[in-house]
């Protein structure tokens, strides 16, 4: 399979990126490691007329923390934070996740930005990036901007990104004691995307009360979701296994799934209660350590 | 639609040529140089059968461009052996019967490479996960394993006796 013709331009600089955006206009996609977006335009689900490479832009890679703020840079691939210690000890959610995401070779391309700025709910990440309450750092002709992850997933493969927009950094609150957070998905085989996926978040104090919880979901709707309900519940109690249950079943009420070659929507309401349960006992587990 | 001029190493030599910019860097290997040690299975990146290394690190060449790797430093199955004699992998995979049609064998052999270059004495578990994103239908994989086992431990004899 061969894409429909383009025009490919390559970017060594944010400014050289957006100033091409600018000209090329609304045809022109921005590609990172182009394991979401190639394949698309192989299949003819996408044809924009410029590809703009930005996977060459120095200085958009890099791991670290700065203050109270976990900084990834957007370039970042899977595998750098796979192998990266800071994410090994302090972000073991993290490790989950990547571990579940596609295969090693792919993971060798695909970046963090990339998954997160497709603006697919199947992406693994988004449902991190709720549960874990991420700012979303991006740039364009207009300056740079600051979004909050609840603004940012606005539908179908639709974001926060303006036309010209470049994603340019994941912020993310950094790891303290008494935090915890664990990702699982359902796979059908490996690198498949989830039939479905729970990322859970939790922050408890010394008395083992809940002072701040994220439950983001994975392909059970057309927009990256939080469990809003179920966050509620537990925010500012102490976690016991009563209201565990009772988050379990409010994941399978709100999430939206459709039947699918994955499975049937009853299905995939049943594993996504069974999920959320089994993360939100591992979380706690983590944040007790 | 222009025409972009790249350069890249592949295998040692050094490669220029004008590419067009939908040409996916498996059709460049296998139809611009000829090598076509790199297979096409799945063409989804799915299968692995075109895994090369780009800079060292396994790539599915059926989702890349060929422009991208412009200044890249590539190898492919036809550059792992060095002066006629087969890579410990390329000699374990034929000891302990690795393949059985061979078409998955050039990209199991190659992402197998960067794993043991991370992870020089991978568990059995590591190996299944490391070449996860690598299909066989023939052998079930027991094979593949004891491969990259028996290269594993000659690749780090070998490493031992140049220290």
């Amino acid at each position: 399979m061969i894409p429909a013709n383009f025009n490919y331009h390559k970017a060594t600089s944010i400014q050289e990126a957006i100033a091409l955006s600018q000209e090329l206009g609304e045809e022109a996609k921005y590609m990172s490691g182009g394991h979401s977006l190639l394949p698309m335009m192989k299949l003819r689900f996408a044809t924009p007329e410029h590809i703009i490479d930005i996977s060459k832009i120095e200085g958009l890679s890099y791991i670290k923390e700065d203050g109270d703020i976990l900084k990834i840079g957007a370039l970042t691939t899977q595998s750098e934070m796979e192998h990266n210690s800071l994410i090994k000890e302090n972000y073991p959610i993290m490790g989950d996740a990547i571990w579940l995401t596609a295969d090693p070779s792919v993971r060798n391309c695909g970046t963090i930005g990339g998954n997160i700025a497709h603006g697919d709910a199947a992406n693994d990440q988004p449902a991190l990036m709720l549960a874990m309450r991420a700012t979303i750092i991006a740039e364009g002709a207009d300056g740079k901007k600051t979004i909050p992850i609840d603004e940012f997933f606005h539908g179908f493969y639709m974001t926060a990104l303006e036309p010209g927009d470049i994603l340019t950094e994941i912020q993310i609150p950094k790891a303290k004691k008494g935090n915890g957070g664990a990702y699982h998905k359902v796979e059908r085989k490996v690198g498949d995307y989830a039939t479905a996926g729970v990322a859970v978040h939790v922050e408890i104090d010394d008395d083992g009360v809940c002072q701040e919880i994220g439950i983001g979901l994975t392909n059970v709707s057309a927009v990256p979701m939080r469990l809003e309900r179920g966050e509620e519940v537990l925010r500012g109690k102490k976690i016991t296994e009563d209201l565990i249950e009772q988050v379990g079943q409010i994941a399978s009420e709100d999430c939206e799934p459709e039947s699918d070659l994955r499975g049937s929507e009853a299905y995939k309401r049943s594993i996504v209660n069974t999920i959320t349960k089994r993360m939100l006992n591992k979380a706690l587990e983590r944040a007790k350590q | 639609m222009a025409k972009h001029k790249v350069t890249m190493t592949i295998n040692g030599a050094s490669v220029s040529a004008e590419v067009d910019s939908r040409l996916l860097l498996v059709h460049f290997i296998r139809e611009n140089l000829d090598m076509t040690g790199t297979h096409i299975g799945c063409d989804t990146s799915s299968c692995g059968a075109c895994t090369i290394l780009i800079d060292g690190k396994s790539v599915k060449s059926c989702t890349y461009l060929a422009v991208r790797a412009d200044g890249a430093n590539i190898t492919t199955i036809e550059g792992i052996a060095a002066d006629g004699t087969n890579h410990p992998l390329q000699k374990a995979f034929h000891d302990q019967h690795g393949l059985h049609c061979g078409f998955c064998t050039p990209g199991m052999i190659m992402r197998s490479i960067e794993l043991l270059e991370t992870n020089p004495n991978p568990t059995e578990e590591e190996i299944r996960w490391g070449i996860s994103g690598n299909l066989c239908r023939c052998t079930g994989y027991n094979n593949i394993v004891k491969s990259v086992q028996q290269a594993a431990q000659e690749m780090s004899k070998e490493k031992e006796a140049t220290v």
